[in-house]
C-alpha cells in the first residue's frame, strides 16, 4: 500500500481509444476472476457514492441518543454508534468523502506533475536539478508524516487534507513525466518538429505528452486507494476530515473508542475500506496487465 | 564506488537540508501568529512573545533560518512547548521503541516472504505460486491501520490472547516481546506480499542466467544452486528496496503506536500534532526524514557486501 511509483517508465504509444478498444478491453478483463472481482467491488463502491441519498435507510448525521450502541439487527444492520447514529448509512455516506477526495486530488496532482515532469524534462538543467531536488525532498517523508506536519500547523480540515494528498502525490507522476519526456525529446519526431519551427509548448503538449501520458495515467489510477487509506487513516487520528464527517476513518475512530461495547462499529467501518482498496487494487493490476505488458516488470 | 557513496551520502545531506527549508517555509506560510495558533486564543502576550522568542520567530528570517540549521547540526531539536524538555532528549527516548517495532515488522515479513517468493517462482504455476500471487496483491492493499485495529480486537478483546496497550514492563523481555506481536505484525503483514513478488521476479530472472545453467552443467545439487548462487544474487533488489521501504513502515508504525498505545516516534508525533506543539512535530518528522534519507546510502553498502561482482570493484 505504500508503494511508490517506479521512475523507469517504458514510453509507449497508447492506443486510441475507440469504442472498440474499450469493449475489447472488457471482453479480455472478463477471462480474468481477479479483474472482475476488483471491478465488482469498484462498481459497488462507485454506485454507493452516486445513490447515496436514495440507498442510506437513515439520515447519517441524525443523533438519536436513545438508540445508542444498538447491536445489528433489522432496524439498523450495522447497529448504531455512540450517538445513535445508524452506522449502514455512515458508511454508505462514508463512500462519497472516500471517492471525492480521491479522485479529485489526484487529478489536480496529476495536473500539478505534468505541468513540473514537463518543465523538469524540456527546461534546462538547472531547473531539473532543482525540481528533482524538490522531488526527492517532498519524497523523503513518509507519508503519514508529512500529513501530521501539514495538521499540526494548519489545523485539520478538508481543505488541508486534500492539500496533504496533493503534495504528497505530486512528486511521482511529476519524476514519471520527467523521466519520459527525457527520452522522448531527443526522438526523431520531435527533432523534425523543432525544425519545423514548433514553439516549446507545442511540442510539450501536442506531441510530447500525448505519448508519455498513459502510462502515468494507469499509475495514477492504481494510487487510487492509497490515498483512500491516507484520508482514512489521518482521519482515524483525528488530523484528517473533522466531525460530523462521516468518513470511514471517523467510524473507525468512534468504534476503536468503544471497542469492548460495540465491535459492530470497527467492523463495520474496515470492511467498506477493505473491500474498496482491495477492488482498485485487483482492477487495477488486471487492467495494467491488460493494456501494457511492458509495465507488468514494475512491481 | 567509494566516490558514488560520497555522492549517496552528499545527495542524503542535501534532502535533509532541503526538507528543512520545506520545515522552514511552512511554518511561515500559516496564516496568522504560529504563537498564536500553537497556544490557542487564552494565551497572554507574554506567553505568545516568550513563544516567539524561543522559536526565534522575533528575528529576521535569515537569522532564523540559519539558526534552525545551525542547531539541527549540533543536534539541538529544539524544546517542547508544553513540558519544556529538550526535544532531542524526547526523540532519543523513542527512537528505540519504533526502531524495535519496525524492525521485527519487517523481519518476519522478509523471513517469511523470501523463501515463498523462492518457491512461487522454482514450482511457477503450482496453487501455491498462484495463491501467493493474490495474496501479494491482497495484503499490500490491506491498510496497516485496519489490519492492526482488526488484530487488536481479535486476539486481545475478543479472544484475550495477547495484552492490549502499552510496550511490556521494563526489563521483562518475554513482557515485552508479547506486546510486540500483534502490532509488529500488523506493520510487516502488508510487506510479506510485496517481498515475495520481488523475489520471486528477480529469482525467475536469475534462474535463467548463464552461470546458473553452468553450475547444472557441473552436476551441483539443485538445492545449492539455489541456495548458494541464485538467491545470493536474486536477493539483492529486495535489500535496496528495504531501505525504500523504511518510509512506509514508518508511517504504519505510527498507526500501530497509536492502536497499541506503545510509545515511540508515531505516538510522540501524533500527541504533539493534537497540542500543536510543533518543535516536537518538527524534530520527530526531520529524524524520520533523515532515517529515510540514509537508509538509502546503507542499503547501498549492503548490496554492495552481498554482490560479489560488486565487491571486486572496490
Amino acid at each position: 500500500m505504500f508503494a511508490q511509483p517506479s521512475d523507469s517508465v517504458v514510453t509507449v504509444v497508447v492506443e486510441p481509444a475507440s469504442p472498440g478498444f474499450i469493449v475489447d478491453l472488457f471482453r479480455r478483463l472478463r477471462q480474468e476472476p481477479l479483474g472482475v472481482l476488483g471491478l465488482t467491488l469498484v462498481l459497488l463502491v462507485v454506485f454507493c457514492a452516486l445513490m447515496a441519498r436514495w440507498i442510506m435507510p437513515y439520515n447519517p448525521d441524525k443523533i438519536k441518543v436513545v438508540e445508542r450502541f444498538d447491536m445489528p439487527s433489522a432496524i439498523h444492520i450495522f447497529g448504531t454508534d455512540s450517538l445513535g447514529r445508524d452506522v449502514l448509512s455512515r458508511v454508505i455516506a462514508g463512500s462519497q468523502i472516500a471517492l471525492g477526495v480521491g479522485v479529485f486530488s489526484i487529478a489536480v496532482a496529476l495536473i500539478f506533475g505534468i505541468i513540473l515532469g514537463l518543465l523538469a524534462g524540456y527546461g534546462p538543467r538547472w531547473l531539473d536539478n532543482f525540481l528533482l531536488l524538490l522531488f526527492d525532498s517532498v519524497y523523503s517523508f513518509p507519508t503519514v508524516m508529512l500529513g501530521l506536519t501539514v495538521v499540526t500547523l494548519f489545523g485539520p480540515s478538508l481543505e488541508t487534507l486534500i492539500s496533504v494528498v496533493i503534495t504528497i502525490q505530486t512528486p511521482g507522476y511529476a519524476r514519471l513525466i520527467r523521466t519520459a519526456t527525457l527520452s522522448a525529446k531527443t526522438s526523431e519526431y520531435i527533432l523534425a518538429i523543432r525544425s519545423l519551427g514548433g514553439s516549446p509548448w507545442r511540442i510539450l503538449l501536442i506531441h510530447i505528452l500525448p505519448n508519455i501520458i498513459g502510462p502515468v495515467l494507469i499509475i495514477a489510477s492504481m494510487d487510487i486507494p492509497s490515498v483512500i487509506t491516507l484520508e482514512a487513516g489521518l482521519t482515524y487520528l483525528g488530523m484528517g476530515i473533522p466531525p460530523p464527517a462521516p468518513s470511514w476513518g471517523r467510524i473507525l475512530q468512534d468504534g476503536f473508542d468503544n471497542i469492548r461495547d460495540a465491535p459492530w462499529i470497527v467492523i463495520a467501518g474496515g470492511i467498506p475500506l477493505i473491500f474498496t482498496t482491495l477492488g482498485f487494487t485487483f482492477l487495477g493490476e488486471s487492467l495494467r496487465d491488460l493494456l501494457d505488458p511492458k509495465l507488468r516488470r514494475i512491481v | 564506488m567509494a566516490a558514488y557513496l560520497v555522492q549517496r551520502i552528499g545527495l542524503s545531506i542535501l534532502i535533509c537540508l532541503a526538507s528543512m527549508c520545506l520545515l522552514f517555509a511552512a511554518l511561515h506560510a500559516i496564516p496568522g501568529d504560529p504563537a498564536t495558533i500553537m497556544l490557542g486564543s487564552r494565551a497572554t502576550p507574554e506567553m505568545r512573545d516568550r513563544l516567539n522568542h524561543e522559536l526565534d520567530l522575533d528575528k529576521p528570517i535569515i537569522v532564523q533560518f540559519t539558526s534552525l540549521i545551525g542547531n539541527v547540526v549540533q543536534g539541538n531539536f529544539g524544546t517542547d512547548i508544553f513540558s519544556q524538555r529538550s526535544v532531542g532528549v524526547e526523540i532519543m527516548e523513542n527512537l528505540p521503541d519504533t526502531l524495535i517495532l519496525v524492525g521485527t515488522g519487517l523481519g518476519w515479513a522478509a523471513l517469511l516472504a523470501i523463501p515463498l517468493g523462492c518457491y512461487s517462482a522454482l514450482e511457477r504455476g503450482t496453487w501455491i505460486d498462484r495463491l501467493t500471487g493474490i495474496l501479494s496483491v491482497g495484503t499490500i492493499s490491506i491498510p496497516s491501520f485496519v489490519v492492526a485495529i482488526y488484530a487488536l480486537l481479535l486476539f486481545s478483546v475478543q479472544l484475550g490472547w495477547f495484552p492490549v496497550i502499552g510496550a511490556g514492563d521494563d526489563g521483562n523481555i518475554s513482557d515485552q516481546l508479547w506486546h510486540l506481536v500483534l502490532p509488529s505484525f500488523a506493520v510487516g503483514l502488508g510487506w510479506v506480499g510485496y517481498l515475495a513478488r520481488i523475489v520471486r521476479a528477480s529469482m525467475l530472472e536469475v534462474m535463467s542466467e548463464n552461470y546458473v545453467r553452468t553450475a547444472r552443467a557441473f552436476g551441483l545439487p539443485e538445492m545449492k544452486i539455489v541456495l548458494h548462487y541464485a538467491l545470493r544474487i536474486a536477493i539483492l533488489p529486495t535489500v535496496t528496496l528495504l531501505g525504500l521501504a523504511i518510509g512506509g513502515l514508518l508511517s504504519s508504525a505510527v498507526f500501530a503506536e497509536n492502536i497499541f498505545a506503545r510509545p515511540g516516534i508515531g505516538k510522540l508525533i501524533v500527541d504533539a500534532a493534537n497540542l500543536r506543539n510543533y518543535p516536537v512535530v518538527q524534530g520527530a518528522v526531520l529524524s524520520t526524514v533523515a532515517l529515510f534519507a540514509f537508509a538509502m546510502p546503507v542499503s547501498d553498502l549492503i548490496v554492495a557486501w552481498l554482490d560479489p561482482r560488486v565487491r571486486a570493484a572496490f
